[in-house]
């Protein structure tokens, strides 16, 4: 099926999934970048200011 | 108008215990959830942290991810596989239930590490947990109704584990029937309540509060 130039993916993602092996541990990229990203967005909601919160002392 | 005679002291008192399973019902209600407790409008001071945001973030997710398939259901296989807007719709449920996990779990680390369970708050910890473990089961067996090659092979490969531990005749994946029921009515309605508990809890006991600060011991305290 043809896509148009404007809704294509920015990340190619035709081809077969890459995988990480580290010893007994096998992950795909996709799902290692997610949980990265999700820890990433743990660690900004603890660290970042909560907007008003100055305003609501 | 005219003004209605108020009843006597012993008559009020009689009629607000009386009324059948509703009165009983009714009573136990406000005693349980005060309508200010149940819809309040303030929060603690420490509730203005960006970690307290997953719990809703959960729920807006949850509620999209509800919608989008409550349409796709209306619309059918052939409509989500084959025309634009059915490819749009059947994203959104996919992106929805997405997020729906992502921020499902970023809200159990914050609870987790803040010990959540703590202050009589322990059954709004399991009902959490449980409703977690029931949306798992919901987006495995949303994977098994795709009806494409990928929901075929997520099918096959799942059978020999649940035969495995011998559930296989109760709950089979390749039974498309039976995965259908389960995604759409079953599990959906188990989550949905469970959130609903989840969040009267939360509202009965309150958000729980960060832990207090580590005082060191004074000289004195020490010495004694």
């Amino acid at each position: 099926m043809r896509v148009a130039g404007w809704a294509m993916s920015p990340i190619n993602l035709n081809h077969p999934g890459r995988y990480v092996h580290w010893g007994v541990i096998q992950i795909s990229v996709a799902n290692l970048v997610l949980i990265l990203l999700m820890v990433a967005i743990f660690a900004a909601a603890i660290l970042l200011p909560f907007p008003g919160k100055r305003r609501r002392k | 108008m005219t003004a209605v005679p108020a009843l006597p002291e012993d008559a009020t008192a009689a009629h607000e215990e009386s009324g059948g399973w509703t009165g009983w019902v009714r009573r136990r209600a406000l005693r349980s959830f005060p309508p200010d407790q149940l819809l309040p409008d303030k929060q603690p001071i420490y509730v203005a942290s960006w970690i307290y945001v997953f719990g809703v973030a959960t729920i807006a997710a949850f509620i999209v991810a509800l919608v989008t398939g409550s349409v796709l259901a209306l619309r059918g296989p052939a409509w989500w596989h084959g025309s634009g807007l059915g490819h749009y719709v059947n994203s959104t449920h996919l992106w929805s239930v997405e997020l729906f996990m992502a921020f499902m779990v970023i809200h159990l680390w914050g609870k987790f590490f803040m010990a959540a369970w703590r202050g009589k708050r322990a059954m709004t910890w399991i009902t959490g947990a449980v409703s977690f473990i029931a949306s798992i089961g919901t987006a495995f067996t949303g994977y098994l109704t795709q009806q494409n090659l990928a929901s075929q092979w997520v099918s096959t490969q799942a059978k020999d584990g649940l035969n495995s531990v011998g559930i296989g005749s109760y709950f089979n994946v390749l039974d498309f029937g039976q995965m259908l029921m389960w995604h759409i009515v079953l599990l959906p309605l188990a989550v949905g309540i469970l959130v609903v508990v989840h969040v009267l809890l939360v509202r009965r006991h309150g958000v729980v509060p960060p832990f207090p600060p580590v005082v060191p011991p004074t000289e004195d305290a020490v010495e004694a």
